[in-house]
């Protein structure tokens, strides 16, 4: 899977849809709840449901991001589907409050 | 990540949120998408590999900035306030390029190769057509979202150069998507072809906060707009917000609605910021520094750090109001000496940068390390909890003797003298030390003697950063974003100082 910055993904059981902020550090396979997401233009696989443990969701305009590999996304649409690389589910990252200045 | 993303994510989910406040109700998000859309369509056909915008701001200015990266031409904004050769000449820097100018700027400019012309009034009617808002855009992926020409305070404006990536990062990390209250309005009086005036567009829409244009500033424009939007944010360079002050208290009104006050671009004069805190108590201000080459703020001197500092009776903190607050927790910032050592807490030096916001590239001229550092060009120093405390452009700096000397330091003790009402330091060449000191004063009421301004420096600072060399003019130069032009004063003074000195 190539997760270059900027690419964008789609889930194959839900409506999420990501783009990548910050590639990963090594090859990893990017998921929405459970199943591998598709690339934004390609076919998805059809007959998938979510997976237990992968159905905390995205929420539109939050960052998920994976401490080991350095992977970071964006919810560009949100959906049902948790977003994990490898099996293992993203982290929200908290949006630093910071005081308005443009 | 693309620029345009940050717009469509909006118009999605919020497609009748408004945007952009005009007269007639306003431009909602899911219009300004279906605008920029039509306008790309335009755009696709056009030659040129930049879309130049030659005007004022207002609603056409986000259309055009989403427009121009929705078809892969970066947006080049030209400052409409250089004299008509100095504009040309820029503009024949874009080629090749379509260029959409004000009808009335049209007349000033001169046919040059590879520079298409269009009316603003044409690009409007494109936004709206509705074949075009229809038409199937081919995907494109650019890299260069912004080339901005810098104010060129110290010589030949550059053209920087800022990428969809380093823009979308800093708009992502610092701005929660559609975080604004839905009644929030921000007033932007900064101007197209500033880096702030793009940075507002972009925070504005992806945050969700509408967006009220003031494409002219006046004071008296300034404060309509602000109550009859019921404007909650707003963003001024020093300059503007003394105006502003005055016009209120002539007025007699104390702007109700605004809740956060963003100022940045120049040095603020510490009387003047502490006259706002003092008159706007209900307000948030924040002091916001970043370069054209960092894609905007880079530090912020927040709302609690004012108040802090304000009511501090320790020296050390209150000291703090006069600084550009801590770098962004997502960027990295070092002080560095001559030789490139990091300096410690206290030491003054360069200011260097790195982070994904920071694009530190010029066209053709790459300035950012390998390493991922920037170095500013700006001296200044960080406190021990972290504070950056800017002395001006390393340009500026004057070396006297082996010293090194901040004008902005001397400048405002100056400013403080009750018959001083503006005040520019600058070295200028000396045969014994290297430079000397050299100070133009606007005066006040009562003209004071340089005996006595030299007396009142040597008294708050030291001899050898008092002036040698006065001059007493009407008025100082400025550009038009507030930025002193010490290297006019400089090379006028250069011609005549050797009959001025005074010591």
């Amino acid at each position: 899977m190539q997760l270059k910055p900027g690419s964008r993904w789609r889930s194959a059981v839900c409506t999420a849809e990501v783009v990548v902020v910050r590639p990963p550090k090594v090859e990893v396979a990017l998921e929405c709840g459970g199943h591998p997401m598709a690339a934004a233009g390609a076919d998805k696989p059809e007959g998938l449901t979510i997976q237990p443990g992968f159905s905390s969701g995205v929420s539109m305009g939050k960052r998920y991001f994976d401490e080991e590999t350095g992977i970071e996304v964006l919810a560009a649409k949100a959906g049902q589907g948790a977003v994990s690389v490898n099996g293992r589910l993203l982290t929200l990252r908290e949006a630093k409050a910071l005081p308005a200045s443009d | 990540m693309h620029t345009w993303l940050l717009l469509e994510m909006g118009a999605d989910a919020f497609p009748d949120r408004i945007a952009v406040a005009s007269p007639d109700g306003g431009v909602s998000l899911g219009e300004l998408a279906a605008r920029a859309r039509g306008a790309a369509a335009w755009l696709a056909q056009q030659d040129g590999d930049k879309l130049v915008f030659l005007g004022l701001n207002g609603p056409a200015l986000p259309a055009a900035f989403f427009a121009a990266g929705l078809a892969g031409k970066a947006f080049a904004p030209l400052n409409y306030r250089l004299p008509n050769d100095d504009l040309n000449k820029l503009l024949a820097r874009t080629a090749p390029s379509i260029a959409v100018v004000d009808d009335d700027m049209l007349g000033r400019l001169e046919a040059a190769p590879g520079v298409t012309l269009a009316p603003r009034s044409l690009f409007e009617a494109k936004c709206l057509d509705p074949k075009l808002r229809a038409a199937e855009l081919a995907d494109v992926q650019p890299d260069i979202a912004v080339i901005l020409f810098t104010s060129g305070t110290t010589g030949e404006p550059k053209a920087a150069v800022l990428r969809h990536s380093n823009l979308t990062s800093y708009v992502i990390s610092t701005v929660e998507f559609m975080g604004a209250d839905e009644d929030e309005a921000i007033l932007v009086a900064m101007p197209p072809y500033h880096v702030a005036g793009l940075a507002a567009v972009l925070s504005s829409i992806y945050g969700g906060r509408r967006i009220a244009y003031l494409p002219n500033f006046t004071p008296q424009d300034w404060v309509s707009l602000a109550a009859a939007e019921r404007v909650t944010n707003a963003m001024v360079v020093p300059t503007m917000l003394g105006r502003i002050l005055d016009e209120l208290e002539k007025r007699g009104e104390r702007l109700p609605f605004l809740r956060h006050l963003a100022y940045g671009g120049g040095r603020m004069p510490q009387p003047l910021i502490e006259r706002a805190l003092a008159d706007l108590e209900h307000v948030d201000f924040a002091n916001a520094y970043g370069l054209t080459e960092t894609s905007s703020t880079i530090a912020v001197l927040g709302p609690e750090d004012h108040r802090a500092a304000v009511a501090s009776g320790d020296p050390n903190i209150r000291r703090r109001l006069g600084s550009v607050g801590r770098p962004l927790p997502t960027l990295e910032l070092e002080i560095r000496g001559p030789e490139g050592e990091v300096l410690p807490p206290g030491a003054q030096g360069e200011i260097y940068v790195r982070g994904d916001q920071v694009a530190g590239e010029y066209m053709h001229r790459r300035v950012i390390r390998d390493d991922g550092w920037f170095p500013t060009n700006d001296s200044g120093w960080l406190d021990e909890e972290g504070y950056l405390f800017l002395e001006g452009r390393l340009d500026d700096i004057i070396v006297r003797g082996g010293e090194n000397i901040s004008p902005g330091e001397i400048e405002d003790v100056l400013r403080s003298h009750p018959n001083v009402s503006d005040a520019a330091v600058f070295g200028l060449p000396d045969e014994e030390w290297g430079e000397r000191v050299a100070a133009v004063i606007v005066p006040g009421e009562g003209c004071p003697s340089a005996e006595e301004l030299s007396a009142w420096v040597k008294e708050r600072l030291r001899s050898t950063k008092t002036p040698e060399t006065w001059d007493f003019r009407e008025a100082l130069p400025y550009n038009d974003t507030g930025k002193l032009l010490r290297r006019i004063l400089k090379a006028e003074l250069h011609q005549t100082s050797s009959k001025t000195r005074s010591r």
